[in-house]
């Protein structure tokens, strides 16, 4: 009989545990228990060109953008351009991009448009350096989400000397130069105001 | 408008202290004369976590391999569900998220104040652990990518002593601490950064990592899952779990005849043989030896956690704010004489000198604390296992050992108890 009731017992402490594993794991969650995925700031970012290196996909998950509304269209654009270069053309030698990855398109007289074309880049940020130091610093690095793969403990953010890289909500992914969201309509958010769109020194004046 | 760019062209090359100056729009933004749209940002959303799916996949894979252990009794059935974890779980998944890393996770939402962790990967560290808490190590034994490589390459299996094996156990405390350290003071995911396998799943990874992975797999061909018995923090829990466990595999699924041939199945030492009644100690020895450790295991636990507390300087050096102050400090003493990136950067940055060190010092008190925690726990472990060894418990059949038996299958074949695998 005292067996029988020493199995009850530990029956009941078993499912008492799983009860109280289970809620206090919950509990410990609370309301922060939103799905992160890893972002890098391109406002502490300091194009030191690990992003291209340290990353586990090859090429990288970093990749370049162009924020269209901060461009300045420059025939001169020297996020494209090797300094010194002789031509102002689409040779590959006057290219500063090692993969060739920026298409350059005339649009009007004096305006080119410059496209990253995604799938060439390798997140060197080399073009990202030029355009801050000669441009609008319209060229910035963005972890593409629909390429991470979103380890655990991100390769490039343990290499990155500026501790740019953080988590940040599966919803509000990318960390925009500017708060203008009119220009960012495929972004998948539909908060009007996403917190993560941090306004950077860089684009106060725009 | 023309005039006005070529002019700054111009004057960036003539002048280069323009190049200091804040990047603020140095052009504006053209006025376009051609009915030229501003294209939109190409930013796709996020598909590579996709939690929900793998917890139901996760919960779907524990309850066919608890069927397989209790009631198909198919060894070649865990094996099968193994293929397909390390494929899943492993290749394509890459090995993210994992339960095994997912203690971090939840560490983290434990210790740090604003971080949380979502209901997918809570998931993953809880439904292992609740399926052990009930049919033992389940998840080890075929759902856990990280085992299932291992079991794929333990080809020739050699059985080590049991003294040994022991022994080297304790590395998994030694690890599991150290990875709630790491956690506890932000410096980092062990568990992930440390995943010997993860470079295999992702094709890809750094050269030492692939290589400690490589070693670790050529081992795990003679000494079978050296990961999980002497590395495996994540496996301590489900020890836990499992030792309490409602059910658990039995090695005959009728009474066992006491005919040996299931000694050499199993390369964990994870079966219990029965105790020759000349080697059961007396039980009056045994319980004054565990008297005696009870009574000197708080001074063991004060010893630990004093040393443990002593070596928060090496130990505060796996937080990168720390070595880049010693660094730094370093190098404006001239004992260094060349710089890193890191410290290239941080000179360039804003931060001052002092704020890192303010930063550095405060993060040195949090392994005070965080290291007198890891060296209690150690010694609080080794107490335990002390006190585990004390007495040698009369044992007159062969059972599994419900803490560390994976629930492979290896012993059903060996059983003649066993019927024969049914022919369906």
């Amino acid at each position: 009989m005292s067996e029988g009731h020493g199995i009850d017992r530990r029956d009941f402490m078993r499912g008492a545990a799983a009860a109280a594993f289970v809620g206090g794991a919950y509990a410990a969650v609370g309301d922060k228990g939103e799905e992160m995925v890893w972002q890098l700031d391109p406002n502490k970012c300091t194009q030191c060109g690990r992003c291209s290196t340290h990353c586990v996909l090859n090429p990288s998950a970093v990749k370049c953008m162009n924020q269209f509304n901060i461009c300045g269209y420059c025939d001169l654009c020297f996020g494209y351009l090797q300094p010194g270069s002789r031509g102002r053309d689409t040779g590959a030698e006057n290219e500063l991009c090692p993969t060739a990855a920026i298409k350059r398109t005339y649009i009007e007289d004096p305006y080119y448009e410059y496209v990253i074309e995604e799938e060439k880049c390798i997140g060197c940020a080399k073009c990202v350096k030029a355009c801050l130091v000669f441009g609008n610093a319209s060229f910035y690095l963005q972890i593409r989400q629909d390429i991470c793969i979103n380890c655990n403990e991100c390769s490039i953010a343990k290499a990155c000397p500026s501790d740019s890289f953080k988590r940040v909500p599966k919803l509000q992914p990318y960390i925009y130069l500017t708060g203008d969201v009119s220009t960012t309509k495929s972004q998948p958010s539909s908060d009007p105001n996403p917190p993560q769109t941090t306004l950077g020194p860089r684009s106060e004046n725009s | 408008m023309k005039t006005v760019r070529s002019l700054l062209v111009v004057g960036l090359f003539l002048l280069p202290a323009m190049l200091s100056v804040a990047a603020e729009m140095r052009f504006p933004p053209p006025d376009f004369q051609t009915d030229y749209k501003i294209p939109d940002l190409n930013s796709p959303a996020p598909v590579s976590s996709n939690g929900t799916r793998d917890a139901i996949i996760l919960f779907i894979a524990l309850s066919v391999t608890t069927w397989m252990v209790f009631k198909a009794r198919s060894r070649r059935g865990l094996f099968i569900i193994s293929i397909f974890s390390l494929a899943y779980f492993g290749f394509y998944r890459t090995g993210c998220i994992c339960p095994v890393g997912s203690t971090q996770n939840v560490m983290a939402a434990v210790f740090l104040p604003d971080v949380g962790v979502s209901v997918a990967v809570l998931s993953f560290f809880v439904m292992p652990l609740l399926f052990s808490l009930f049919f033992g190590r389940v998840f080890c034994a075929s759902v856990c990518p990280l085992g299932a490589i291992q079991e794929l390459v333990a080809i020739a299996p050699i059985r080590i002593s049991p003294a040994l094996d022991r022994t080297l156990g304790l590395g998994r405390y030694v690890y599991l601490g150290l990875a709630v350290l790491g956690v506890a003071t932000g410096s980092g995911f062990f568990i992930c950064r440390w995943d010997p396998f993860v470079g295999i799943y992702r094709m890809g990874h750094s050269f030492g990592m692939l290589l400690a992975g490589g070693a670790i797999l050529t081992l795990g061909i003679f000494v079978a899952r050296p990961y999980c018995r002497f590395l495996c923090p994540y496996g301590i829990m489900l020890g836990w779990m499992s030792r309490f466990s409602k059910w658990h595999l039995d090695i005959p699924p009728s009474p066992c005849v006491k005919c040996r041939l299931c000694e050499n199945s199993c390369p964990y030492n994870a079966i219990n043989m029965p105790i020759p009644s000349h080697l059961v100690g007396d039980p009056e020895a045994g319980k004054r030896r565990i008297r005696r450790l009870v009574y000197v295991s708080p001074l063991i636990i004060a010893v630990g956690a004093t040393l443990g507390y002593l070596s928060y300087e090496p130990l505060s050096r796996m937080h990168p704010k720390v070595a880049l102050s010693e660094r730094i400090a370093a190098e404006n003493i001239g004992k260094l004489t060349t710089d890193t990136l890191e410290t290239r950067t941080f000179r360039a940055g804003k931060q001052t000198v002092d704020e890192l060190n303010a930063q550095a010092v405060q993060i040195r008190e949090y392994f005070k604390t965080g290291g007198a925690w890891f060296g209690g726990f150690l010694a609080l472990i080794i107490c335990l296992k002390l006190i585990g060894l004390s007495t040698a418990p009369k044992r007159d059949i062969y059972t599994p050992n419900k803490e560390t038996c994976f629930s492979c299958g290896r012993c059903y074949p060996y059983c003649p108890v066993e019927p024969l695998p049914k022919r369906s």
